[in-house]
């Protein structure tokens, strides 16, 4: 699905919900309008960028052997040859459709080639997700509900040595111990169509658990820090004088209050699940977009590269934009107006 | 003390001593206090700030806050000693069997939940009654503390309801479990006088219906005196003296207590009568504004001569610094204008002069926000010294410290010093003085005592008072404590609204026949008669 087909959806179903939550729904109207100017922009800069790369494909493709004229030809053929103002709102214009043309190494189209390795990246990063983000948000609450005991420091000490380690040394020890060594998991996370959910999941595993590792300090961290940095309110005050445990005043009382900040720093990384995955993908020669957006910049396949790209912008600009409107569903001086 | 006495009480401390942690040492902040209190009875703890009213009364729950701890003595609540409690023996009588009201019921509210539902939370978690019949209670609680539609308000979030509201929604939660005992930790500083009343006689039906036993925390003498049965002074962690309420009230035996009851009683003398054709320091004329669209200020007109100061009171929201804010040109009037002297003054500072800025001064309410920490006394003092006069090094310095013996603040002591290391009414000296190095014409001060204890509001407003009279001063006084405007003002602009509803002398203001709403802000000040509440409700009972 393009980007501006899933905008719209989104768009419908807040229309639907409109009536009721008209405050909530303006809003993620008007965050939504500004996504798609923030995408526009990207989309300009993702353009330009890519056109002022080195080197040339026809070249590239042809070989040092070419003659200028059969290089000319051959530009002309795949559309270099027009200003480039023109290919970009050709370009714009397709991409609106969900149509981002054909690759120019290989003259597949491009929407088909993305679209497995999108849908293999996403898979990677939802997997990683549902390991990394309950287990951060509970390791956090119990970091803050045993605050500067010895469990508070282990987690702190282990969670930010895994995210001290580059990624990719972090894939290869998880190699070393779990495939070559234990040999419990594959070394090599390719996937097929044909592959059962849990087949995929077990050979997805080495993968999703070196980016859990990645990304569980940042967003256990926070979480203990809004939890604390509540703490000190007098409704927090209010609930010990209750008579109410210890747990259930950093459960009930201080995270409710302590979610904005908390979804912001998980939307963040899970951005960077989606966007970021790209090592891993390529240590574990998983089938990713990741990998082929590399792939794509070594052949100087520009179209494949810009269509890479715009998907991942508009990813950050999703996730960002939920982000936005959770935090505002979880307030309730929000969604409850005097 | 005798051993019957103590058997009837619910409530039994001895020498109850605590610490505070300070860096790395424990310094004793409570020195042996002794407490009685029987079923049913109401006990008011007054004090300053700093005199341990709050810290007694979380001791009387088993509990310290952070930082504090209890050091010796002993707690006894029902044949339950609370010091050798364990941790869950305590938990399972708070919210059960004593219960807190807190002094700002809009911060000790949690704003993501219901208020039915942080209600319902003590009964259910201590297994006293069921969700079904602790909503009816609820109900039925918020009916008898006069809220508007009981079945309806609980389940609004405490952003939807006002603070006199939210207030009396806390003690209905603080009886959900029908305890034995409730700590109230003044619960009505923090509201307008005319709210406050409701609070009052709200409060005391509901623990006179219940027989609940109360400690009563509070600095304001006028309201322990129509809550209490008995009252207990205390000074720096120690007990100064004990009595009856009324006996309190006619005859205090000590010092302390006496000096209290006569805080109320300065007054800055009468001025000679001011001709009306002078040139008004500052004149407000028709003067309406707006935040973005909605309007908060309609038609305000009056005016500050010179060494004379006009009171400006009325309810929070009322527009009072709102005014201010135009006045200073902080906020653009949308109709109206300000002069000076007679000469209109540009709607917002940025076009004003320097010599236009430096005419008007403010001092704020919270000195421990308006002083800047990491600033020594010298530096912000000497700021507006040189931005305003241009003084530098040595001249400078000599003005800073003419200015601190102008605040009867030792130079050598204090210039070098920062903002912490200065007590609340120091702080406010100082704003003070930092309001005066520009030499203006025109001081306006926002509820300069409100955070003040007593003694040191009144240590205040003589000081502002000998200013006024050195340097001719004219001051629009901000404040909703009519005490001060009585002892103060030289005129007085009641605000509602935004709008004034009657200006004039103080002496005209304050004798009958007043506007309506004069009245009712007037007659809601709490009087030192234990039975002041009972008459006044008597009274708008009748009207």
């Amino acid at each position: 699905m393009s980007q501006f087909a899933r905008a719209e959806k989104a768009e419908a179903s807040v229309r639907k919900g409109g009536r009721d939550m008209h405050p909530l729904a303006k809003m993620v109207l008007q965050r939504l309008g500004l996504g798609l100017v923030t995408l526009f922009v990207v989309s300009i800069i993702i353009f330009s960028a890519v056109e002022l790369l080195p080197g040339d494909i026809a070249q590239q493709i042809l070989g040092q052997a070419a003659t200028p004229e059969t290089v000319a030809a051959f530009r002309a053929e795949l559309g270099l040859d027009r200003p480039p103002v023109e290919r970009y709102f050709d370009w714009l214009a397709g991409a609106m459709i969900g149509d981002f043309g054909q690759s120019l190494a290989n003259q597949r189209e491009i929407s088909s080639l993305i679209g497995g390795r999108f849908a293999n990246t996403l898979f990677l990063a939802g997997y990683a997700a549902m390991i990394a983000i309950p287990l951060s948000v509970i390791l956090g609450l119990l970091a803050a509900l045993y605050r500067n005991s010895f469990f508070d420091r282990f987690i702190n000490m282990v969670t930010l040595s895994s995210i001290s380690f580059p990624e990719f040394f972090v894939a290869y020890i998880l190699i070393v111990f779990l495939a070559v060594r234990g040999q419990v998991f594959p070394a090599i996370s390719s996937l097929n169509e044909d592959m059962s959910l849990l087949d995929m999941l077990y050979r997805a595993f080495l993968p999703a658990l070196t980016l859990t590792l990645v990304v569980t300090a940042h967003m256990m961290r926070m979480t203990r820090a809004a939890i604390i940095n509540l703490l000190a309110s007098p409704y927090i005050e209010m609930a010990r004088l209750k008579g109410m445990s210890q747990a259930r005043v950093i459960v009930k009382h201080a995270l409710p209050n302590a979610l904005a900040p908390i979804i912001n720093v998980i939307a963040l990384n899970l951005a960077y699940l989606v966007t970021g995955v790209v090592l891993v993908e390529v240590v574990f020669v998983y089938p990713g977009l990741g990998q082929l957006l590399v792939d794509s910049v070594a052949n100087r396949d520009i179209t494949v590269v810009q269509a890479s790209c715009l998907i991942f912008a508009g990813v950050y600009i999703l996730l960002n934009l939920l982000a936005d409107i959770l935090s505002i569903a979880t307030n309730p001086r929000l969604m409850h107006r005097k | 003390m005798s051993h019957s006495k103590e058997k009837d009480n619910l409530l039994t401390i001895r020498g109850l001593r605590i610490e505070g942690k300070s860096g790395d040492h424990w310094n004793e902040i409570v020195h042996g206090v002794d407490l009685d209190l029987k079923r049913g009875e109401v006990l008011g703890l007054i004090g300053e700030s700093g005199a341990g009213k709050s810290t007694i009364g979380l001791a009387a729950m088993g509990f310290t806050r952070d930082g504090c701890r209890i050091s010796g003595g002993a707690i006894d609540f029902d044949g339950i000693d609370l010091v050798h409690a364990t941790q869950k023996v305590r938990r399972g009588l708070r919210g059960h069997r004593i219960a807190y009201v807190a002094q700002s019921a809009a911060a000790s509210f949690n704003p993501a939940h219901r208020l039915i539902d942080q209600y319902c939370e003590s009964p259910i978690v201590h297994g006293v009654m069921s969700r079904e019949q602790a909503e009816t209670d609820a109900i039925d609680l918020y009916r008898r503390l006069h809220l508007p539609n009981p079945e309806e308000i609980g389940f609004r979030y405490p952003h939807q309801v006002s603070g006199g509201q939210l207030q009396r929604a806390m003690t209905a939660m603080a009886m959900a479990s029908k305890p034995d005992l409730i700590i109230f930790d003044e619960p009505t500083t923090a509201l307008d006088v005319t709210t406050q009343i409701e609070v009052l006689s709200a409060i005391r039906d509901v623990v006179r219906d219940f027989h609940t036993a109360a400690i009563y925390i509070t600095h304001d003498l006028a309201v322990v005196a129509q809550m209490a049965d008995r009252v207990k002074v205390l000074l720096k962690g120690e007990e100064v003296e004990e009595a009856d309420t009324r006996s309190m009230l006619d005859d205090p035996k000590e010092d302390y207590t006496k000096s209290l009851w006569a805080v109320r009683s300065f007054h800055a003398e009468a001025k000679a009568d001011i001709s009306t054709q002078s040139t008004p320091v500052v004149s407000v004329s028709h003067v309406s504004a707006a935040y973005g669209k909605v309007p908060v200020l309609h038609d305000v007109s009056f005016d500050i001569h010179k060494g004379r100061t006009v009171a400006v009171v009325g309810e929070s929201g009322s527009g009072k610094s709102t005014t201010a804010r135009v006045i200073t040109g902080l906020l653009a009037a949308s109709d109206g204008e300000v002069r000076f002297n007679g000469h209109v003054m540009p709607t917002s500072y940025k076009q004003r002069s320097k010599d236009q800025l430096r005419q008007a001064q403010m001092i704020y309410q919270m000195a421990d926000t308006a002083l800047n920490p990491k600033q020594t006394i010298g530096e912000i003092i000497g700021r507006p010294v040189q931005f305003y006069l241009g003084l530098r090094g040595k001249a400078r310095l000599e003005r800073v410290r003419a200015l601190l013996d102008e605040i009867e603040l030792e130079p050598d002591l204090y210039i070098n010093r920062l903002p912490s290391e200065l007590s609340g009414g120091q702080k406010q000296r100082i704003g003070i003085a930092r309001a005066l190095a520009a030499e203006p014409e025109f001081i306006i001060c926002d509820e300069v005592t409100s955070a003040l204890d007593q003694l040191v509001a009144e240590g205040i407003l003589k000081l502002l008072n000998k200013v006024q009279k050195d340097f001719g001063l004219a001051y629009m006084f901000i404040t909703h404590d009519l005490a001060t405007v009585r002892a103060i003002a030289d005129e007085v602009v009641v605000m509602q609204h935004g709008k004034v509803v009657e200006a004039g002398p103080k002496d005209a203001m304050f004798t009958p026949p007043h506007h309506a709403y004069t009245d009712l802000l007037l007659s809601s000040i709490p009087e030192m008669d234990p039975d002041w509440l009972d008459k006044l409700l008597k009274q708008r009972g009748e009207a």
